[in-house]
Protein backbone atom coordinates (compact mmCIF):
# COMPACT_ATOMS: atom_id res chain seq x y z
CA UNK A 1 0.00 0.00 0.00
CA UNK A 2 1.21 3.43 -0.65
CA UNK A 3 2.68 5.49 2.05
CA UNK A 4 1.00 8.71 3.31
CA UNK A 5 3.33 10.65 1.46
CA UNK A 6 2.88 8.88 -1.86
CA UNK A 7 -0.95 9.27 -1.67
CA UNK A 8 -0.71 13.06 -0.75
CA UNK A 9 1.57 13.65 -3.91
CA UNK A 10 -0.69 12.00 -6.15
CA UNK A 11 -3.89 13.97 -4.97
CA UNK A 12 -2.28 17.05 -6.18
CA UNK A 13 -0.61 16.02 -8.73
CA UNK A 14 -4.29 15.23 -9.81
CA UNK A 15 -5.59 18.78 -8.69
CA UNK A 16 -3.21 20.50 -10.44
CA UNK A 17 -4.12 18.50 -13.74
CA UNK A 18 -7.83 18.91 -13.14
CA UNK A 19 -6.88 22.41 -13.37
CA UNK A 20 -5.33 22.62 -16.21
CA UNK A 21 -7.64 20.85 -18.02
CA UNK A 22 -10.84 23.16 -16.70
CA UNK A 23 -8.88 26.16 -18.55
CA UNK A 24 -8.42 24.53 -21.28
CA UNK A 25 -12.29 23.47 -21.31
CA UNK A 26 -13.29 27.77 -20.82
CA UNK A 27 -10.46 28.70 -23.26
CA UNK A 28 -12.42 26.19 -25.66
CA UNK A 29 -15.89 27.60 -25.06
CA UNK A 30 -14.44 30.66 -25.66
CA UNK A 31 -13.10 29.68 -29.00
CA UNK A 32 -15.96 27.36 -30.26
CA UNK A 33 -18.44 30.28 -29.80
CA UNK A 34 -16.29 32.53 -31.73
CA UNK A 35 -15.38 29.66 -34.52
CA UNK A 36 -19.32 28.74 -34.47
CA UNK A 37 -20.22 32.38 -35.53
CA UNK A 38 -18.16 32.39 -37.86
CA UNK A 39 -18.95 29.29 -39.16
CA UNK A 40 -22.40 30.54 -39.94
CA UNK A 41 -21.30 33.72 -41.22
CA UNK A 42 -19.59 31.57 -43.65
CA UNK A 43 -22.23 29.61 -44.67
CA UNK A 44 -24.19 32.30 -47.10
CA UNK A 45 -20.99 32.55 -49.12
CA UNK A 46 -20.25 29.16 -50.37
CA UNK A 47 -24.41 28.68 -50.22
CA UNK A 48 -24.75 30.62 -52.96
CA UNK A 49 -21.51 30.23 -54.69
CA UNK A 50 -23.17 26.59 -55.40
CA UNK A 51 -26.06 27.72 -56.38
CA UNK A 52 -24.37 30.02 -59.47
CA UNK A 53 -22.79 27.06 -60.12
CA UNK A 54 -25.58 24.99 -60.25
CA UNK A 55 -27.27 27.68 -62.37
CA UNK A 56 -24.65 28.03 -64.60
CA UNK A 57 -24.07 23.98 -65.62
CA UNK A 58 -27.41 23.29 -66.17
CA UNK A 59 -27.52 25.99 -68.77
CA UNK A 60 -24.62 24.21 -70.02
CA UNK A 61 -25.14 22.95 -73.82
CA UNK A 62 -21.79 21.95 -74.64
CA UNK A 63 -20.98 19.36 -72.30
CA UNK A 64 -17.94 18.02 -74.30
CA UNK A 65 -16.48 21.48 -73.99
CA UNK A 66 -17.18 21.88 -69.98
CA UNK A 67 -14.29 22.72 -68.32
CA UNK A 68 -12.91 19.68 -66.88
CA UNK A 69 -12.77 21.15 -63.08
CA UNK A 70 -16.60 20.35 -63.36
CA UNK A 71 -16.83 17.16 -65.51
CA UNK A 72 -13.76 15.46 -64.45
CA UNK A 73 -10.86 14.30 -66.62
CA UNK A 74 -12.64 11.21 -67.60
CA UNK A 75 -10.79 8.94 -65.90
CA UNK A 76 -11.02 7.89 -62.30
CA UNK A 77 -7.06 6.51 -62.01
CA UNK A 78 -5.84 8.56 -59.53
CA UNK A 79 -6.86 10.14 -56.41
CA UNK A 80 -6.11 13.03 -54.30
CA UNK A 81 -7.17 13.27 -50.80
CA UNK A 82 -7.29 16.45 -49.10
CA UNK A 83 -7.32 15.60 -45.37
CA UNK A 84 -7.99 18.49 -42.85
CA UNK A 85 -6.82 18.53 -39.13
CA UNK A 86 -6.38 20.56 -36.09
CA UNK A 87 -2.74 21.63 -35.31
CA UNK A 88 -3.18 20.90 -31.63
CA UNK A 89 -4.02 18.13 -30.05
CA UNK A 90 -6.33 17.09 -26.68
CA UNK A 91 -9.38 17.68 -28.64
CA UNK A 92 -11.02 14.20 -28.07
CA UNK A 93 -11.56 11.94 -31.20
CA UNK A 94 -11.45 15.04 -33.52
CA UNK A 95 -8.24 13.89 -35.21
CA UNK A 96 -9.07 10.59 -35.04
CA UNK A 97 -12.24 10.52 -36.44
CA UNK A 98 -11.41 11.90 -39.53
CA UNK A 99 -8.24 9.98 -40.11
CA UNK A 100 -10.12 6.61 -39.84
CA UNK A 101 -13.01 7.80 -42.37
CA UNK A 102 -9.99 8.85 -44.37
CA UNK A 103 -8.13 5.20 -44.09
CA UNK A 104 -11.57 3.56 -45.22
CA UNK A 105 -11.62 5.59 -48.35
CA UNK A 106 -7.62 4.83 -48.77
CA UNK A 107 -8.21 1.41 -48.55
CA UNK A 108 -11.08 1.27 -50.79
CA UNK A 109 -9.08 3.08 -53.42
CA UNK A 110 -5.75 1.06 -53.25
CA UNK A 111 -7.98 -2.12 -53.28
CA UNK A 112 -9.18 -1.13 -56.45
CA UNK A 113 -5.54 -0.78 -57.84
CA UNK A 114 -5.75 2.96 -58.12
CA UNK A 115 -2.65 5.72 -57.29
CA UNK A 116 -3.77 7.40 -53.91
CA UNK A 117 -1.87 10.81 -53.19
CA UNK A 118 -2.39 12.72 -49.89
CA UNK A 119 -2.21 16.30 -48.98
CA UNK A 120 -2.65 16.73 -44.72
CA UNK A 121 -4.28 20.08 -44.04
CA UNK A 122 -2.72 20.53 -40.06
CA UNK A 123 0.11 18.99 -38.40
CA UNK A 124 -1.65 16.34 -36.48
CA UNK A 125 -3.15 14.56 -39.58
CA UNK A 126 0.44 14.31 -41.07
CA UNK A 127 1.90 12.63 -37.98
CA UNK A 128 -0.92 9.96 -37.55
CA UNK A 129 -0.67 9.23 -41.48
CA UNK A 130 3.30 9.51 -41.73
CA UNK A 131 3.47 5.90 -40.51
CA UNK A 132 1.21 3.86 -43.16
CA UNK A 133 0.99 6.35 -45.75
CA UNK A 134 4.32 7.94 -46.01
CA UNK A 135 4.51 7.45 -49.61
CA UNK A 136 1.53 8.77 -50.80
CA UNK A 137 1.65 11.93 -49.10
CA UNK A 138 2.63 14.40 -51.02
CA UNK A 139 2.55 17.95 -49.29
CA UNK A 140 2.22 18.67 -46.37
CA UNK A 141 0.38 21.88 -44.98
CA UNK A 142 -0.08 23.34 -41.98
CA UNK A 143 -1.03 27.21 -40.69
CA UNK A 144 0.02 27.38 -37.27
CA UNK A 145 1.48 30.39 -37.21
CA UNK A 146 -2.25 32.24 -38.39
CA UNK A 147 -4.03 32.63 -35.55
CA UNK A 148 -7.51 32.65 -36.96
CA UNK A 149 -8.82 30.92 -40.02
CA UNK A 150 -8.96 33.22 -43.07
CA UNK A 151 -9.82 32.93 -46.84
CA UNK A 152 -6.43 33.78 -47.89
CA UNK A 153 -5.12 30.34 -46.40
CA UNK A 154 -7.95 28.68 -47.75
CA UNK A 155 -7.42 30.02 -51.43
CA UNK A 156 -3.51 29.04 -51.00
CA UNK A 157 -4.60 25.13 -50.65
CA UNK A 158 -7.09 25.79 -53.10
CA UNK A 159 -4.59 26.58 -55.71
CA UNK A 160 -2.33 23.54 -54.61
CA UNK A 161 -5.11 22.00 -55.65
CA UNK A 162 -5.99 23.39 -59.08
CA UNK A 163 -1.83 23.71 -60.13
CA UNK A 164 -1.65 20.03 -59.55
CA UNK A 165 -5.22 19.38 -61.69
CA UNK A 166 -4.09 21.62 -64.15
CA UNK A 167 -0.81 19.24 -64.51
CA UNK A 168 -2.85 16.49 -64.54
CA UNK A 169 -1.84 14.89 -61.13
CA UNK A 170 -4.77 13.05 -60.33
CA UNK A 171 -8.39 13.13 -62.00
CA UNK A 172 -10.69 12.81 -58.58
CA UNK A 173 -9.91 15.32 -55.57
CA UNK A 174 -12.22 14.57 -52.56
CA UNK A 175 -11.82 16.63 -48.84
CA UNK A 176 -11.79 15.12 -45.76
CA UNK A 177 -12.94 17.46 -42.96
CA UNK A 178 -15.42 17.53 -39.83
CA UNK A 179 -18.93 18.96 -39.94
CA UNK A 180 -19.70 20.51 -36.84
CA UNK A 181 -23.17 19.61 -35.86
CA UNK A 182 -23.36 20.58 -32.11
CA UNK A 183 -20.74 20.49 -28.93
CA UNK A 184 -21.17 16.75 -28.25
CA UNK A 185 -21.60 15.63 -32.29
CA UNK A 186 -19.20 16.42 -34.82
CA UNK A 187 -19.65 14.80 -38.25
CA UNK A 188 -16.25 13.05 -40.34
CA UNK A 189 -17.17 14.31 -44.05
CA UNK A 190 -15.85 13.04 -47.67
CA UNK A 191 -16.44 15.92 -49.92
CA UNK A 192 -15.80 14.96 -53.87
CA UNK A 193 -15.09 18.68 -55.06
CA UNK A 194 -13.13 17.30 -58.70
CA UNK A 195 -15.52 16.55 -60.63
CA UNK A 196 -17.62 18.45 -58.84
CA UNK A 197 -20.79 16.34 -57.92
CA UNK A 198 -23.88 17.97 -57.86
CA UNK A 199 -25.83 15.66 -55.55
CA UNK A 200 -29.07 17.78 -55.25
CA UNK A 201 -30.55 17.07 -57.93
CA UNK A 202 -33.85 18.14 -56.78
CA UNK A 203 -32.68 21.75 -56.29
CA UNK A 204 -34.74 23.93 -58.21
CA UNK A 205 -32.87 25.06 -61.47
CA UNK A 206 -35.18 26.99 -62.91
CA UNK A 207 -33.34 26.68 -66.48
CA UNK A 208 -33.96 30.79 -65.74
CA UNK A 209 -32.74 32.30 -68.67
CA UNK A 210 -29.91 34.09 -67.44
CA UNK A 211 -27.75 36.63 -69.33
CA UNK A 212 -24.05 35.72 -69.49
CA UNK A 213 -21.60 38.02 -69.69
CA UNK A 214 -18.88 37.34 -70.82
CA UNK A 215 -19.79 33.53 -72.08
CA UNK A 216 -20.48 30.94 -69.60
CA UNK A 217 -17.98 28.41 -70.42
CA UNK A 218 -15.68 31.62 -69.39
CA UNK A 219 -17.81 32.47 -66.54
CA UNK A 220 -17.89 28.84 -65.15
CA UNK A 221 -14.01 28.20 -66.02
CA UNK A 222 -13.10 31.34 -63.94
CA UNK A 223 -15.37 30.51 -61.27
CA UNK A 224 -14.62 26.76 -60.78
CA UNK A 225 -10.91 27.60 -59.03
CA UNK A 226 -13.18 30.10 -56.75
CA UNK A 227 -15.55 27.53 -55.91
CA UNK A 228 -12.82 24.87 -54.72
CA UNK A 229 -11.20 27.74 -52.57
CA UNK A 230 -14.55 28.41 -50.96
CA UNK A 231 -15.21 24.51 -50.13
CA UNK A 232 -11.77 23.96 -48.45
CA UNK A 233 -12.90 27.33 -46.76
CA UNK A 234 -16.25 25.98 -45.54
CA UNK A 235 -14.38 22.62 -44.49
CA UNK A 236 -12.05 24.78 -42.60
CA UNK A 237 -14.32 27.52 -40.58
CA UNK A 238 -16.53 24.04 -39.82
CA UNK A 239 -13.84 22.05 -38.76
CA UNK A 240 -12.31 24.99 -36.15
CA UNK A 241 -15.80 25.02 -35.07
CA UNK A 242 -15.24 21.13 -34.60
CA UNK A 243 -12.20 21.28 -32.64
CA UNK A 244 -13.15 23.35 -30.00
CA UNK A 245 -15.91 21.68 -29.58
CA UNK A 246 -14.48 18.40 -29.23
CA UNK A 247 -11.53 19.78 -27.22
CA UNK A 248 -14.09 21.56 -25.01
CA UNK A 249 -16.14 17.94 -24.38
CA UNK A 250 -13.38 16.12 -24.21
CA UNK A 251 -11.98 19.09 -21.39
CA UNK A 252 -14.79 18.64 -19.60
CA UNK A 253 -14.88 14.80 -19.38
CA UNK A 254 -10.90 14.81 -18.40
CA UNK A 255 -11.96 17.57 -15.20
CA UNK A 256 -14.56 15.07 -14.21
CA UNK A 257 -12.45 12.33 -14.19
CA UNK A 258 -9.35 13.90 -12.23
CA UNK A 259 -12.63 15.04 -9.89
CA UNK A 260 -13.69 11.54 -9.27
CA UNK A 261 -9.96 10.33 -8.95
CA UNK A 262 -9.50 13.24 -6.14
CA UNK A 263 -12.67 11.86 -4.07
CA UNK A 264 -11.15 8.48 -4.49
CA UNK A 265 -7.93 9.01 -3.18
CA UNK A 266 -9.07 11.24 -0.85
CA UNK A 267 -11.20 8.75 0.90
CA UNK A 268 -7.71 6.09 0.40
CA UNK A 269 -5.48 8.81 2.36
CA UNK A 270 -8.24 9.33 4.83
CA UNK A 271 -8.44 5.41 5.73
CA UNK A 272 -4.88 5.14 5.82
CA UNK A 273 -4.13 7.48 7.84
CA UNK A 274 -6.57 6.27 10.42
CA UNK A 275 -5.39 2.98 10.36
CA UNK A 276 -1.80 4.23 11.40
CA UNK A 277 -3.44 6.25 14.12
CA UNK A 278 -5.24 3.58 15.37
CA UNK A 279 -1.75 0.93 14.89
CA UNK A 280 0.09 3.49 17.07
CA UNK A 281 -2.81 3.85 19.51
CA UNK A 282 -3.05 0.10 19.79
CA UNK A 283 0.70 -0.09 20.48
CA UNK A 284 0.57 2.24 23.33
CA UNK A 285 -2.39 0.23 25.00
CA UNK A 286 -0.66 -2.57 24.64
CA UNK A 287 2.85 -1.39 25.91
CA UNK A 288 1.09 0.27 29.17
CA UNK A 289 -0.89 -2.96 29.87
CA UNK A 290 2.13 -5.34 30.05
CA UNK A 291 3.78 -3.01 32.34
CA UNK B 1 -44.57 52.24 -57.05
CA UNK B 2 -41.39 50.98 -54.89
CA UNK B 3 -38.48 50.90 -57.22
CA UNK B 4 -36.83 49.34 -54.98
CA UNK B 5 -34.51 45.82 -54.61
CA UNK B 6 -32.90 43.90 -52.17
CA UNK B 7 -29.15 43.76 -52.69
CA UNK B 8 -27.06 41.39 -50.72
CA UNK B 9 -22.65 41.19 -50.32
CA UNK B 10 -21.14 38.76 -49.43
CA UNK B 11 -17.87 37.54 -48.59
CA UNK B 12 -16.32 34.56 -47.43
CA UNK B 13 -15.93 35.63 -43.68
CA UNK B 14 -19.37 37.38 -43.31
CA UNK B 15 -22.30 38.92 -45.06
CA UNK B 16 -20.91 42.46 -45.74
CA UNK B 17 -23.79 44.09 -46.28
CA UNK B 18 -28.05 43.32 -46.79
CA UNK B 19 -30.13 46.73 -47.87
CA UNK B 20 -33.64 45.90 -48.77
CA UNK B 21 -34.06 49.50 -50.07
CA UNK B 22 -31.56 50.23 -53.15
CA UNK B 23 -32.58 51.99 -56.48
CA UNK B 24 -29.89 51.47 -57.88
CA UNK B 25 -26.30 49.63 -58.15
CA UNK B 26 -23.70 50.26 -60.54
CA UNK B 27 -21.39 47.23 -60.71
CA UNK B 28 -17.36 47.53 -62.65
CA UNK B 29 -18.77 44.48 -65.01
CA UNK B 30 -16.18 42.58 -66.48
CA UNK B 31 -17.25 43.91 -69.87
CA UNK B 32 -17.87 47.49 -68.76
CA UNK B 33 -19.34 49.53 -66.02
CA UNK B 34 -23.22 48.30 -65.37
CA UNK B 35 -26.06 49.80 -64.03
CA UNK B 36 -28.57 47.86 -62.50
CA UNK B 37 -32.39 48.62 -61.67
CA UNK B 38 -35.70 47.03 -60.67
CA UNK B 39 -36.57 44.17 -62.89
CA UNK B 40 -32.93 43.96 -64.38
CA UNK B 41 -33.33 40.32 -66.57
CA UNK B 42 -31.43 37.84 -64.53
CA UNK B 43 -27.60 37.96 -65.08
CA UNK B 44 -24.85 36.65 -64.18
CA UNK B 45 -21.54 38.47 -64.57
CA UNK B 46 -17.69 38.70 -63.15
CA UNK B 47 -16.70 41.95 -61.93
CA UNK B 48 -13.16 43.29 -62.32
CA UNK B 49 -11.55 46.01 -59.69
CA UNK B 50 -13.56 48.60 -59.29
CA UNK B 51 -16.41 50.84 -57.63
CA UNK B 52 -19.18 49.67 -56.73
CA UNK B 53 -21.87 51.97 -56.15
CA UNK B 54 -24.91 51.32 -54.16
CA UNK B 55 -28.13 54.43 -54.28
CA UNK B 56 -30.73 53.91 -51.81
CA UNK B 57 -33.30 56.95 -51.30
CA UNK B 58 -31.34 58.70 -48.57
CA UNK B 59 -27.52 57.75 -49.59
CA UNK B 60 -25.24 56.04 -51.96
CA UNK B 61 -22.24 54.41 -50.54
CA UNK B 62 -19.55 53.38 -52.69
CA UNK B 63 -17.07 50.35 -52.08
CA UNK B 64 -14.56 49.04 -53.91
CA UNK B 65 -13.60 45.47 -54.88
CA UNK B 66 -10.70 43.63 -56.32
CA UNK B 67 -12.96 40.61 -57.86
CA UNK B 68 -16.46 38.99 -57.58
CA UNK B 69 -19.08 37.61 -59.30
CA UNK B 70 -22.68 39.01 -59.31
CA UNK B 71 -26.05 37.24 -60.09
CA UNK B 72 -29.22 39.13 -60.25
CA UNK B 73 -32.72 37.14 -59.81
CA UNK B 74 -35.82 37.65 -58.92
CA UNK B 75 -34.92 41.67 -57.72
CA UNK B 76 -32.14 39.99 -55.22
CA UNK B 77 -28.62 41.28 -56.40
CA UNK B 78 -26.18 39.04 -54.74
CA UNK B 79 -22.89 39.82 -54.92
CA UNK B 80 -19.61 37.46 -54.24
CA UNK B 81 -16.49 38.78 -53.55
CA UNK B 82 -13.67 38.03 -51.86
CA UNK B 83 -12.41 41.80 -50.93
CA UNK B 84 -14.40 44.54 -50.90
CA UNK B 85 -13.76 47.45 -48.95
CA UNK B 86 -15.74 50.60 -47.85
CA UNK B 87 -14.12 53.85 -49.90
CA UNK B 88 -14.81 55.82 -46.37
CA UNK B 89 -12.57 53.67 -44.50
CA UNK B 90 -10.08 53.30 -47.15
CA UNK B 91 -7.30 56.14 -46.22
CA UNK B 92 -4.17 57.31 -48.46
CA UNK B 93 -1.89 54.49 -46.41
CA UNK B 94 -4.37 51.68 -46.61
CA UNK B 95 -4.99 52.61 -50.51
CA UNK B 96 -0.85 52.95 -51.14
CA UNK B 97 -0.43 49.53 -49.21
CA UNK B 98 -3.51 47.61 -51.56
CA UNK B 99 -1.11 49.47 -54.73
CA UNK B 100 2.06 48.37 -53.88
CA UNK B 101 0.93 44.62 -53.41
CA UNK B 102 -0.44 45.16 -56.99
CA UNK B 103 2.54 46.84 -58.21
CA UNK B 104 4.35 43.37 -57.44
CA UNK B 105 2.33 41.60 -58.76
CA UNK B 106 2.54 42.84 -61.95
CA UNK B 107 6.01 43.14 -62.29
CA UNK B 108 6.43 39.35 -61.89
CA UNK B 109 7.14 37.68 -65.31
CA UNK B 110 4.71 35.02 -65.45
CA UNK B 111 1.45 36.11 -65.41
CA UNK B 112 -0.92 36.24 -68.73
CA UNK B 113 -2.02 39.44 -70.35
CA UNK B 114 -5.60 38.85 -68.76
CA UNK B 115 -4.41 39.47 -65.08
CA UNK B 116 -1.80 41.83 -66.10
CA UNK B 117 -4.46 43.85 -67.69
CA UNK B 118 -6.79 43.45 -64.20
CA UNK B 119 -4.18 44.15 -62.32
CA UNK B 120 -3.29 47.32 -63.77
CA UNK B 121 -6.98 48.38 -63.76
CA UNK B 122 -7.20 47.61 -59.73
CA UNK B 123 -3.77 50.20 -59.67
CA UNK B 124 -5.28 52.93 -62.07
CA UNK B 125 -9.08 52.79 -59.83
CA UNK B 126 -6.90 53.11 -56.80
CA UNK B 127 -4.41 55.47 -57.75
CA UNK B 128 -7.80 57.64 -58.77
CA UNK B 129 -9.23 56.80 -55.82
CA UNK B 130 -6.36 58.44 -53.50
CA UNK B 131 -5.92 61.57 -55.40
CA UNK B 132 -9.61 62.53 -54.93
Amino acid sequence: MASLDDLKKRISSVKSTQKITKAMKMVAAAKLRRAQENAEKGRPYSEKMNNIILNLSSGISDQENAPKLLTGTGEEKTHLCVVMTSDRGLCGGFNTNIIKKAKQYFQKILKENKILKIITVGSKGYDQLKRQYKDNIIEKISFKESKNINYFDADKVGKIIIDRFEKKEFDVCAIFYNQFKNVITQIPQEQQIIPLKSNKENETSSGDNYEFEPEEDEILSNLLPKNISTQVFKAMLENSASEQGSRMSAMDNATRNAGEMVDKLTIQYNRSRQAAITKELIEIISGAESL
Amino acid sequence: MSEEFKVEIVNPERSFLLKEDVTEVVIPAFEGEMGILKDHISLISFLKPGIITVYSKSEEDKYFVEDGIVEFKENNLSILTSSIYKISDLDKNKIDQIVKVAEKESSEENIDDQKRYLIDQKIEVLKNLSVN
